[in-house]
Formats: structure tokens, C-alpha cells, sequence
């Protein structure tokens, strides 16, 4: 019994590592801007696409499909912050917010169209196979994407933590109007944070297409998992994200085994509303920044 | 507001004619866009009058129509299968509002939009009670004809219509809708002056759920059949939303307006572009947030503010 736990607490870790990539740049706009990108999700479909079709088409391997994501996701993050959202910045919550659901919608109408309904399943040929710790059995492939995945989030928490433009969006998600007063230019700072939260999106889809199958309407899952993991780490903070999505990970595990995996959403949503009752800034984030 | 109850009643009395038309496909769009009208004027109680983006107008349809629908399975008469349908609708808003109305703008948002999938997680599961996946076949009414049931279901939902405008007018009207509009503007500020935020927050969201929960059941009695991807489509949510955009958010015609218009845009594009319909939806929330946020009845004041020396 007591190898079953430590497997699915591996599983669980794995899964973890993949979320805390996902939910990392949707916690970085939201945190920012204070606009929840509905698209996210969309857009790490959009990702695993490119990765099913680079491998089948160019034979390119998934992994280094994410090199292709990584600026095609920024400039069309970058671009769409600049041409759109900037301009409702201001108004309220809900009306960025249902912007970006209809831009959802048309970008899951463009997928059905471009990619047909089917559920496609990228299989590498030859498979990865898989590796023995201990008595414990890892995928490789599974290991690899989640290996891959903290290195994305990482990546994003030194660009946030060490560049020049980092400290500049943290500064504007500190204080906005001081930030602009000490000479930093609020609306490319905005849109530079749009493209790197695409980016993040974007990259994660490669490495989800090789666990997950792919749909065109699957992105309000990885959404609705994104929202879950901000809540528990804490808002906009990478080490949040991180700790939430390892968070999410083991318990939907665990959730599955003790529950069943057809409770999944009902199980986060406890989780969810139990965090935002008893500790509405996350079990990293800071009080005042929620 | 004598004036607007005035307009309410001529408007409805010219809707109500609509039967003499004797075409069936006007009857069915009829009852649709009543329908819809509740759906929106239900979110104005929440969205535009306390300014609290929710979600939950699926939630809140699903459920009606899953009441109604188990009620009459066990052998309720449809009548006391949708009253039960809006109670529990009410009751249900009155614990979530309790829990969610804590949150403000996103998470609100978010955690509302959330109930409506795991509701529907909870039937697919509840296999025995509600059928789950397969769906929940409803008895079909005892009546002469197509036609006299066509005539029920609109009859029926445009007294709905009317007692959620009557609640609207009402609500607007009173210390309620002013202590809403209060939370609207500034929250803390309403708080301190001795408007009981909670109180006023809850019964908003409960006057945002009766009349969709009864909605829910007369669409489900109206249609025969509901499977959960139907009845708890987050689409529901969007269009309520959409709908009081496009009419004007917090005014009393805002939210009809917006409900015959999306009808008459949604019904062209559904009948001219199956393949992308969703796609042009998309479209049209994009065009409107961008270029008329403050819908429709704001074309008629620019307008009017024009004219004005």
C-alpha cells in the first residue's frame, strides 16, 4: 500500500510541475494587469497543436517545438495587448474579461475549423519508455515535460527577478502610477507581460500534447486549472504559481484515487473556495496584494 | 417609474399578440427571446445594479431545469415542478451568495463561473436520480395540439418575463436597488454609512436566480429533454451578459433591448453561418466591448445629448 501512495505521490508531482507552467503566466497578467486572460487556455491548445503538426509534418521533436512557441506566442501576445486590451485597460473587470472570453471563442471556432473536432494524440515513435525508481515506475516522456516545465517557469522567475524589464513590470504591479512617474512606459510594460504570459502558454502546450490528447475546446480545462493554482499559490508571484501547481497536482491524485477521477472539478472547487474563504492570498502571497 | 411600468405594460401587451401570427417558427423565436429577456434581467439584478460580474446564470438555468424536470419524473404536476424549481433556485443562491459574495471582481467572477460546471459534474454523476449523461426525459403535456402547446410554453414565459421586470421595477425602485447601486460605486464607503453590504448582496444574487431557476424548468418542460451539456452551458452566463451590455448595464429597458437584439443577430448568424457561428458570437462581444461599452440605449442619448444646445 504504502508504494501506491509514494507512486501517486509521484504522479502527482509530475502532473504538479506541468501545472505550476501553465498557471504561471495567467498568475503573471492577472497579477499586473488585473485582467484574466480567458485565451490562456485556448492558447496552450494552440501550442500543442503546433507541436502535433511540426512532429508529424517536419518530424520536429516536441521538445524543440517549444523553441518555435516561445516567440510566435510572445508577438501574438504582444500584439494583441497593443492593439486591443490597452485600450479597455481601464474599465471595469468585467468588461476585459468578456472581451477576451470573445476573442476565446473565436479562436476555439478557428481551431474547430482549421483542426476538426477529433482528439488527436501525438505518439512519439520510438517511445521514450520508462524508468524504475526503486519499485516506483516514471514515463519518461512524463518526466521530461515536467523537467522541462519547472525550466520554463524558472526561466520566467530569473527574466522577472533579474532583468531590467522584469523589475519594471514588477514595479508597475507594485504601483502603477509611481512606476510611470519614475519613467517607465505603462503600456509597453503591459503589453510585454501579455506576451510573456502567451509565451508561457504557448510552450506549455508542447510538452501537455505529449501526456494529453488534444482538443480544440480543451483550453477552459487548463484554464479552470490555472484560476484553482493562483488562488492557492497566491497572485502574480512564480513561486506561487510553483507551490500551487505542485499543490494541485498531488491532490488531484490523490482526489482521484480516494474519490474518483469524475469528482476532479467538484474536488478543486472545494479546494477553491475553502482557500478563498480561510486565506484569500494564497499560501505564498503576501496580505494587501491579493 | 410610473412611466416605465406604463411602457412595460404596452410593450408586453404588443408581445403577447405575437400568437395571432400563427406561424410556428415566430412562436418558438418568441419564446426564446422572452426566455433570454429573464436570463438578462435576472444578471442585471447582480451585474448591473451591484456591479458584480457573475457567472452564475448557468448555474442557476441548469438547475431549474433539473429540478423541474426530476419533479415531474416523480410525478409532480409540471405548475408545482417549476415553482419548486425557482425556490430551489433561491435557496441555492441565498448559501452561494453567502460564500462567493465575499469575493470581489475576478474572483467573484471566476468562482461563480466555476458552480455551473461542478453542478454539472454533480448530475453527470447522480446517474440514478437524474439520468446523467443520457439525459432526463420529460412527459409531454396533455394537450390538443402542437400549436396550444406552442402557445402554453410562450404564454408561460411571458409571464415570467413580466414578473422579473415587475421585480426589476420594483427593486430599482426601492431602498434595495439604492443600496445596491450604493455597493456599485464604492463598496467600503456603502458599508460605513449603514448599508448592510451582506444582506443587500445575498438578496440581489437571490432575485438573480428565482426567476432563471423557473426559467430552467420551463425550458426544460418546453423542450422535453435536457442533458447536462445543455442546460449548464457557460454560454447561458455569456449571453445574460452579453445581453444587458448590449441593451445598457443597470437600466430597465437596457436588458430587453439587449435580449431582441442579440436574438435577431444571434438567429441570422446561427441561420446563415452554422460552421462559425460561435466565431461570429466571439466577433460581436469583441466589436461591442471595444466600440460600445455602454450599449445600445448609450447610442440614443449620444444621440439625444447632441441635439441639445
Amino acid at each position: 500500500m504504502p508504494l501506491l501512495y509514494l507512486q501517486i505521490l509521484a504522479n502527482g508531482l509530475v502532473l504538479g510541475g506541468l501545472y505550476a507552467c501553465i498557471a504561471s503566466g495567467f498568475s503573471l497578467v492577472w497579477g499586473v494587469q488585473n485582467v484574466i486572460n480567458i485565451l490562456h487556455g485556448s492558447f496552450i491548445v494552440l501550442g500543442a497543436y503546433l507541436a502535433y503538426f511540426a512532429y508529424l509534418q517536419a518530424g520536429i521533436h516536441p521538445f524543440l517545438s517549444i523553441l518555435i512557441a516561445i516567440p510566435v506566442f510572445y508577438a501574438i501576445g504582444y500584439g494583441l495587448q497593443r492593439m486591443m486590451i490597452n485600450r479597455i485597460i481601464a474599465a471595469p473587470v468585467l468588461l476585459t474579461l468578456t472581451l477576451t472570453f470573445g476573442l476565446d471563442l473565436m479562436l476555439q471556432n478557428g481551431m474547430i475549423l482549421a483542426f476538426t473536432a477529433d482528439f488527436k494524440k501525438l505518439v512519439l515513435d520510438p517511445p521514450l519508455g520508462t524508468i524504475a525508481l526503486g519499485e516506483m515506475v516514471l514515463p519518461v516522456d512524463r518526466l521530461a515535460a515536467m523537467v522541462l516545465a519547472l525550466a520554463l517557469t524558472a526561466m520566467l522567475y530569473l527574466i522577472l527577478s533579474r532583468s531590467r524589464i522584469g523589475r519594471a513590470i514588477v514595479a508597475v504591479r507594485m504601483d502603477r502610477e509611481a512606476a510611470a512617474l519614475m519613467g517607465v512606459n505603462v503600456p509597453r510594460i503591459y503589453a510585454i507581460t501579455f506576451g510573456l504570459g502567451v509565451m508561457m502558454a504557448g510552450a506549455s502546450g508542447p510538452l501537455l500534447a505529449m501526456i494529453f490528447p488534444i482538443s480544440p475546446l480543451g483550453g477552459p480545462a487548463y484554464l479552470g486549472k490555472a484560476f484553482v493554482i493562483c488562488v492557492l499559490g497566491g497572485l502574480g508571484s512564480v513561486p506561487g504559481a510553483m507551490v500551487g501547481g505542485l499543490v494541485l497536482g498531488v491532490v488531484e491524485s490523490f482526489g482521484a484515487l480516494w474519490f474518483g477521477p469524475e469528482h476532479a472539478i467538484t474536488l478543486s472547487f472545494t479546494l477553491l473556495i475553502l482557500m478563498l474563504l480561510l486565506r484569500p492570498h494564497g499560501l505564498l502571497g503576501r496580505k494587501g496584494y491579493e | 417609474m410610473k412611466r416605465d411600468a406604463w411602457i412595460a405594460v404596452l410593450l408586453f401587451a404588443l408581445v403577447a399578440l405575437l400568437p395571432l401570427s400563427g406561424e410556428a417558427y415566430w412562436m418558438r423565436l418568441g419564446t426564446t427571446m422572452l426566455m433570454y429577456g429573464v436570463l438578462a434581467m435576472s444578471w442585471n439584478f447582480i451585474g448591473g445594479m451591484a456591479g458584480y460580474p457573475s457567472f452564475a446564470v448557468a448555474a442557476f438555468f441548469g438547475l431549474g431545469a433539473y429540478t423541474g424536470a426530476v419533479a415531474q419524473k416523480f410525478g409532480m404536476p409540471m405548475g408545482f415542478a417549476w415553482a419548486g424549481a425557482g425556490l430551489l433556485a433561491l435557496a441555492f443562491a441565498a448559501l452561494l451568495g453567502l460564500a462567493l459574495l465575499r469575493l470581489r471582481g475576478h474572483y467573484f467572477a471566476i468562482a461563480s463561473l466555476v458552480v455551473a460546471e461542478v453542478l454539472r459534474e454533480l448530475v453527470n454523476s447522480m446517474t440514478g436520480l437524474t439520468g446523467g449523461g443520457m439525459g432526463l426525459n420529460l412527459p409531454i403535456p396533455a394537450m390538443a395540439s402542437v400549436d396550444v402547446q406552442a402557445r402554453f410554453f410562450f404564454y408561460a414565459m411571458l409571464l415570467l418575463a413580466a414578473a422579473t421586470f415587475a421585480a426589476m421595477l420594483l427593486t430599482a425602485n426601492s431602498k434595495l436597488g439604492f443600496g445596491l447601486r450604493c455597493i456599485q460605486q464604492n463598496e467600503s464607503a456603502a458599508d460605513m454609512l449603514g448599508v448592510d453590504t451582506t444582506l443587500y448582496k445575498v438578496s440581489a444574487f437571490m432575485l438573480s436566480g428565482v426567476f432563471v431557476g423557473v426559467a430552467g424548468a420551463v425550458y426544460a418542460s418546453w423542450v422535453y429533454y435536457i442533458e447536462p451539456p445543455d442546460v449548464f452551458d457557460v454560454l447561458y452566463s455569456v449571453k445574460a451578459i452579453v445581453m444587458v451590455l448590449l441593451g445598457g448595464a443597470g437600466s430597465m429597458f437596457g436588458p430587453l433591448i439587449g435580449a431582441a437584439a442579440f436574438l435577431s443577430l444571434e438567429e441570422l448568424v446561427w441561420r446563415n453561418y452554422l460552421q462559425v457561428h460561435t466565431g461570429v458570437l466571439g466577433l460581436m462581444i469583441v466589436l461591442l466591448v471595444l466600440f460600445l461599452p455602454k450599449g445600445l440605449l448609450s447610442l440614443s442619448q449620444r444621440i439625444g445629448r447632441r441635439k441639445m444646445p
